[in-house]
């Protein structure tokens, strides 16, 4: 299995590589980590005829805490955004998330908006850029730059809104508010594996510590990652008096599965509302937590 | 006309290597078939399997996954380059020849090159960070428990020798 063949282009700013995405319009396409897209060109499932490979541009390799959360540029490695503290503490669903990323291997090459832009259904990063709602920032050559939010960003199964000739710079993940838990649930066939079913949940909590606001966005579950917000069915409880069994029927019945080869689509709905519970009643833990060492500091 | 060549100069086991290759040439055909360096397995071709893993600057990566032209001017450590320069094998490649963790031999330049970045990383792991740093490498003949025992080993030897 080999790659068919490309015209090679090695930029090495960023005015220079919009040019060139300019110039290939449609038979442009972006390599950046590869661990994607490199397995697509070896098995020939995509054959484009021009390769931009931004792996020269040091200004798209940056992991930043800015003010409200954290920007991940274009060539940061999966492993650098996971071993970063700063991150780690500005917004601890990254680093829960990327933990389930393939594997280490995998991760010392592969890029954080590489995984967004390849928008597999299945895949961690695009469920928590989702329930973050977290935004992509997309620059062209003599255009505008566009912030596109998650909800606006995943159009569809390995789809993004990302148009010919655009690159995604940068992608950036809010922080959470005081009082805010979240977490990451899956199950693999494997680890490592693409997940059958996963849930990655945020949750607040009011200053009774009652659930002020609940979302989970779930994988593997419909063609984009699936948000939904059980706000309503955790009736404004704390998490102990919440019926969660009622918060896991709701998810199921929201969700609408299809079925393949690792799992069927009841077994997958059944997974789903497992996890998401467990996302939620972990996240809401983590919340409560964090009001507990607010409280005893303040 | 013919595919465009770029001209590369790679870091290879501590030896400047140039070549010249079309865009499309995988690092892991580039190191096997430029530069006739063998030891690096392939295996699926497309990041499963793991025997293609060698290390750039450092780091284990899936040469299959990686464009030669893309590391240009980068460190590269392949199996070859484990062992000493007299030929004396390395700390790891002795732990897996005294804990029979190879069998075929297939997968394991693969499993070296990462038992040697996750020791280095990681001087004492525990089972659990043996699991997860050998994960990424897929081995057919035989269970994975004597690779697991190798890491251990390995790590014993590097600490008594430190």
């Amino acid at each position: 299995m080999k790659p068919s063949a490309f015209d090679y282009h090695a930029p090495r700013s960023l005015g220079e590589t919009l040019e060139i995405l300019a110039g290939a319009g449609p038979h442009g396409k972006v390599l950046a980590g590869g661990q994607s897209l490199i397995p697509l060109l070896n098995m020939r499932l995509a054959a484009p005829s021009h390769l931009v490979d931004i792996n020269r541009v040091a200004a798209l390799d940056t992991v930043s805490v800015e003010e409200g959360g954290v920007r991940v540029g274009a060539l940061a490695r999966h492993a650098a955004v996971e071993r970063s503290s700063s991150v780690a503490r500005a917004q601890p669903l990254l680093r829960a998330a990327l933990k389930l990323v393939a594997h280490p291997v995998i991760r010392n090459r592969g890029t954080v908006v590489g995984s967004l832009v390849h928008a597999d259904p299945s895949a961690e990063l695009p469920a928590v850029l989702t329930v973050l709602d977290g935004s992509v920032r997309l620059a062209r050559h003599a255009g505008p730059v566009r912030e596109v939010p998650a909800a606006a960003f995943f159009t569809g199964p390995l789809e993004s809104a990302v148009e010919p000739g655009e690159l995604a710079v940068s992608a950036f993940f809010p922080s959470l508010p005081p009082r805010t838990g979240s977490a990451f649930c899956e199950v693999a066939r494997r680890h490592g594996d693409y997940a059958m079913a996963g849930a990655a949940a945020v949750v607040s909590l009011d200053e009774d510590l009652r659930i002020a606001s609940a979302r989970v966005a779930c994988v593997s579950v419909g063609p984009v990652p699936v948000l939904l917000d059980v706000s309503e069915v955790c009736a404004h409880r704390p998490a102990a008096s919440v019926d969660w069994a009622a918060v896991a029927r709701d998810v199921r019945d929201r969700i609408d599965p299809e079925g393949d080869i690792h799992a069927t689509a009841a077994y997958r709905r059944h997974l789903t509302g497992v996890l998401a519970e467990r996302a939620l009643r972990i996240a809401a833990q983590e919340a409560a937590d964090e009001r507990a060492e607010e409280t005893s500091h303040g | 006309m013919g595919e465009a060549l770029h001209e590369i100069t790679l870091t290879v086991n501590g030896v400047l290597r140039e070549a010249k290759v079309p865009g499309r040439r995988l690092l892991s055909d580039c190191l096997r078939r430029e530069l006739g360096l063998t030891g690096t397995h392939v295996g699926c071709e497309h990041g499963v399997c793991g025997c293609c893993t060698v290390l750039l600057d450092g780091a284990p990566v899936r040469s299959c996954l990686t464009f030669a032209v893309s590391v240009d001017g980068h460190e590269i450590t392949t199996v070859e380059g484990l062992s000493g320069p007299d030929g004396s094998l390395s700390p790891v490649q002795r732990a897996f020849s005294e804990c029979h963790a190879l069998q075929c031999g297939f997968c394991t330049p693969g499993f070296l090159c990462s038992a040697t970045a996750l020791l280095r990383d990681n001087p004492s792991p525990t089972d659990d960070e043996v699991v997860e740093g050998i994960s990424g490498n897929l081995g057919r003949c035989t269970g994975y428990q004597n690779i697991v025992k190798a890491v251990h080993r390995a790590a014993e030897l590097m600490g008594d020798e430190a």
